[in-house]
């Protein structure tokens, strides 16, 4: 298995264990106390605007671990070199991501069409935007094995 | 009313694998480094996984000193 891959696999898992941490801590400080909240703007402004840097953060971190760990393991640089090939999976994989976003954006304003709560919104947009990450992901990794 | 126009399909096939072992048994990896790409790429070119740019196929002609047609072989179906 290539670095690539390798390191592919570890963002899926990390965005996955983030998004759940994230998401539990949420709901622990915020929603448990007070469930009215989740029709609130500024907790859903306040939310979505703590998670992308905590996001961010938190991938580096992970990263940074994952190389040390790897060069321990198994003696290899991580692969720092992008070629046509990996341009081009990284191109194919990032238009399936906006293709399934763009399908939550249209799913999030429908719900405020049809007279929905304003949660149904943002719930549309988190987890679309969770689902574009894991399916290109998924998508990255299928490529590579495939050749492209 | 516009006409069709059916393309015909081809199979590309590649003497990477022969080229390199003429070549003094060179590795995958000194080709990659020669070309500027990624073993994986050389290993996807040579499996026929994956068709490399024009750029590309001229580079890797260019290691092994020959022609782009010695390197890929395109056979049209019939």
């Amino acid at each position: 298995m290539s670095t690539k891959e390798k390191e592919t696999i570890v963002t899926l898992i990390s965005a996955i264990v983030i998004m759940g941490l994230y998401s539990l801590y949420v709901y622990q400080n915020y929603l448990k106390e007070d469930w009215t909240l989740i029709n609130d703007f500024k907790f859903w402004g306040t939310t979505f605007l703590i998670m992308i840097p905590v996001q961010i953060v938190s991938q580096i971190i992970i990263h940074i671990i994952f190389a040390i760990f790897n060069k321990i393991v198994t003696n290899e640089d991580m692969d720092t070199m992008s070629d046509e090939r990996d341009k081009l999976i990284e191109l194919k994989s990032i238009r399936i991501a906006h293709w399934i976003f763009t399908g939550g954006f249209l799913t999030a304003m429908t719900t405020q069409a049809v007279g929905m709560e304003p949660w149904a919104m943002f719930a549309s947009l988190i987890t679309f935007g969770f689902l574009s990450a894991i399916i290109s992901g998924s998508a990255k990794i299928y490529f590579y094995r495939r050749g492209f | 009313m516009a006409k069709k126009i059916t393309l015909p399909k081809f199979d590309l096939t590649n003497n990477i694998r022969t080229l390199r072992f003429h070549a003094n048994e060179m590795t995958q990896q000194e080709l990659a480094d020669k070309t500027g790409v990624t073993r994986q790429t050389i290993v996807a070119i040579e499996n026929g996984k994956y068709s490399p740019t024009l750029e590309l196929a001229f580079r890797i002609a260019h290691v092994f000193e020959v022609k782009l047609d010695d390197v890929f072989t395109v056979k049209f179906n019939k």
